[in-house]
């Protein structure tokens, strides 16, 4: 009975803590947060008095703002062209780095590098490399002049600025990736390949029959790890592109290269709407809950198939 | 003897093979460290050399120690005390979130439950919630606790370190609930029967089995901590005392927009300390994000 006490009030001792915390800094301020989204909330109104109930106003005006639907699109441009290229780079690394290179291990933590260093710095250092750089090089060779062309600017064009923002992406996680398709591959038992040499087997075809399928297990894991990092894609959206150049959508001048997060920032403090701003949010998070619930689904089948 | 013709000749072209690959990578690799070497050769430039010559090597390799010392003493980019502020925003933050998650994961494994499955399960689901949903109602209401309580949040220390703690505990408790899972509760029985009280069971003999996963909670939340930019942003705001450097960066780049040779120097300097840090914790960081992935 008195061990049974001990064991309940140790329980509440040692959550004690994280609970609080959690509640104060997730659980309020995400129900704070659905809430507002349905009505005019503003940093100028106080919040307790003018707050006034408009239903879905936000989300229905957030929909009809060429902003935010080109944003979006633009959003799920990125993300897609940042999966594939981030899991074709990591694979083919890790593949590099898997054989029998000398230097292997250097070269590992070469590619792993970049991941260390926060987005926002990377995003100053490729701007950098973007805007000057790049064109100095049209300055020394006359074959390469047309770099130095002010409109060639790889930032000044919304296509290209994008393609620019993949590629920074692509660098910043393709590393960390690699690091998963290594784990996988060193995971294959060297007898598998050892019995399909004895067989004839070239290199390419144990690639494709015995590396990529055991490696199967970890593409689900980067698939949906990709998915979710370019979604959430801020840090080196703001310091690389800031959102620009402008372009005209719909008739209306907009950011070319502004993805969701950003938007969402911009929305609430550049606008200062900040109801609004939040409405977007929510979509934001409706949008992870799904991939989220798409993810333990495969993961659920996939352990069944097992 | 023609067999092993053969074999040599196979063996020549593995060999011929290996070279090529050794080289394809060596250029990538090249590659993917191009622009670090980039920063680090602008930042011995002065401010007319990077903008006529960013591809060429310095005039003159001494200006570095000029520049360093420059951004070192800086008072608008304020370096010195933005490595304190980053350093103490992130060992606070880390010191708690090891501790408290670990503690509250062993409950929640020890004590089969309605409830602690349910406050588990509130925890996994709560890592889908992003920092875009809560952020903005985040603000409001640390100024309404602020205004009941006089506690302090916004712009402070102990609100960055209490948001930290809120935002990176769901993973780490995640992580420390599956290893705690397979230690063997014989061992803590035996512990109960020896006398020991249940807190010094956790801390005395649960605690130090649980060093490779607190490494790998610290790497996992430490990386996140360090380089973090929009959460310091919006609760320590701009303009304050305390910055960390990713916000001393930004502010830095932002005012003083297209001064390279400083933001390089700064960036460069912003750099070092994580590139230090990975030269000596190399095995467990790797290890620990990639054990971090497969949640």
């Amino acid at each position: 009975m008195n061990k049974k006490r001990e064991n309940s009030a140790i329980f509440w001792l040692f959550l004690a803590p994280v609970l609080l915390a959690f509640l104060l800094v997730i659980i309020i301020p995400f129900f704070m947060g659905v809430f507002y989204s349905f009505t005019n909330w503003s940093s100028s109104a106080r919040a307790d008095n003018a707050l006034k109930f408009i239903g879905l106003t936000n989300f229905t005006g957030s929909f009809k703002d060429p902003a935010f639907a080109y944003s979006f699109g633009v959003t799920i441009l990125y993300t897609i062209l940042n999966m594939i290229f981030i899991n074709f780079v990591a694979f083919a690394l890790a593949l590099l780095v898997t054989s029998q290179l000398k230097l292997r291990n250097i070269y590992r933590v070469g590619f792993f590098v970049p991941n260390l260093i926060g987005g926002l710095i990377l995003g100053y250092i490729w701007q950098f490399i973007f805007n000057n750089a790049i064109p100095s090089l049209g300055r020394i060779f006359n074959l390469l002049a047309f770099l130095n062309v002010p409109e060639n600017l790889i930032l000044s064009k919304n296509t290209t600025a994008i393609l620019a923002l993949v590629a920074v992406g692509t660098w910043q996680y393709a590393g960390y990736i690699m690091m998963i398709y290594i784990a996988a591959i060193e995971n294959v038992p060297l007898e598998l390949h050892e019995a399909a040499k004895i067989d004839g087997a070239t290199p390419f075809v144990r690639l494709m029959k015995i590396t990529i399928p055991m490696a199967a297990q970890a593409f689900t894991v980067t698939t949906f790890l990709t998915l979710v990092n370019s979604f959430k894609q801020f840090d080196v959206n703001v310091s690389l592109t800031s959102g620009g150049p402008s372009t005209i959508y719909m008739s209306k001048p907009i950011l070319g290269t502004e993805l969701l997060a950003l938007n969402i920032y911009n929305t609430a403090f550049v606008s200062n709407n900040l109801a609004m701003g939040q409405a977007r949010a929510v979509v934001f998070f409706l949008v992870l809950a799904i991939i989220a619930l798409i993810q333990v689904y495969v993961n659920k089948k996939k352990e069944l198939e097992l | 003897m023609k067999n092993n013709s053969m074999k040599t000749n196979n063996g020549n072209k593995i060999k011929a093979g290996a070279l090529i690959a050794e080289i394809i990578t060596a250029i990538i690799f090249l590659a993917f460290l191009f622009p670090f070497f980039i920063v680090f050769i602008n930042s011995a430039k002065t401010a007319f050399e990077i903008t006529a010559y960013p591809m060429a090597m310095p005039e003159k390799w001494g200006n570095i120690l000029a520049n360093i010392a420059n951004i070192w003493t800086s008072e608008n980019i304020r370096y010195r005390s933005s490595l304190f502020s980053s350093v103490l925003i992130t060992a606070i933050a880390l010191f708690a979130i090891n501790i408290l998650s670990s503690q509250a994961a062993w409950v929640l494994v020890r004590n089969k439950s309605k409830t602690s499955n349910a406050i588990f399960f509130i925890f996994v689901a709560a890592m889908v919630i992003p920092f875009q949903i809560v952020m903005f109602p985040l603000l409001s209401w640390f100024r309404m606790i602020t205004k009941a309580t006089g506690i302090p949040l916004l712009r402070t220390y102990g609100g960055i370190v209490l948001a930290y703690v809120g935002f990176g505990i769901s993973l780490s408790i995640f992580m420390f609930h599956g290893f705690i899972k397979s230690i063997p509760l014989e061992l803590e029985e035996a512990a109960t029967i020896d006398g020991c009280k249940k807190y010094q069971t956790f801390y005395e003999i649960i605690f130090p089995i649980l060093k490779p996963i607190h490494a790998t909670v610290l790497v996992l939340n430490g990386i996140w901590i360090w380089n973090d930019y929009l959460l310091p942003l919006l609760i320590l705001g701009k303009g304050n005392v305390i910055q960390t450097i990713p916000l001393a960066v930004s502010n830095f780049a932002g005012a003083y927009v297209k001064q390279w040779d400083l933001i390089l120097t700064a960036i460069l300097l912003a750099m070092i300390p994580v590139i230090v840090f990975f030269l000596f914790a190399q095995k467990y960081i790797v290890k620990g994000m990639v054990a971090g992935s497969i949640k």
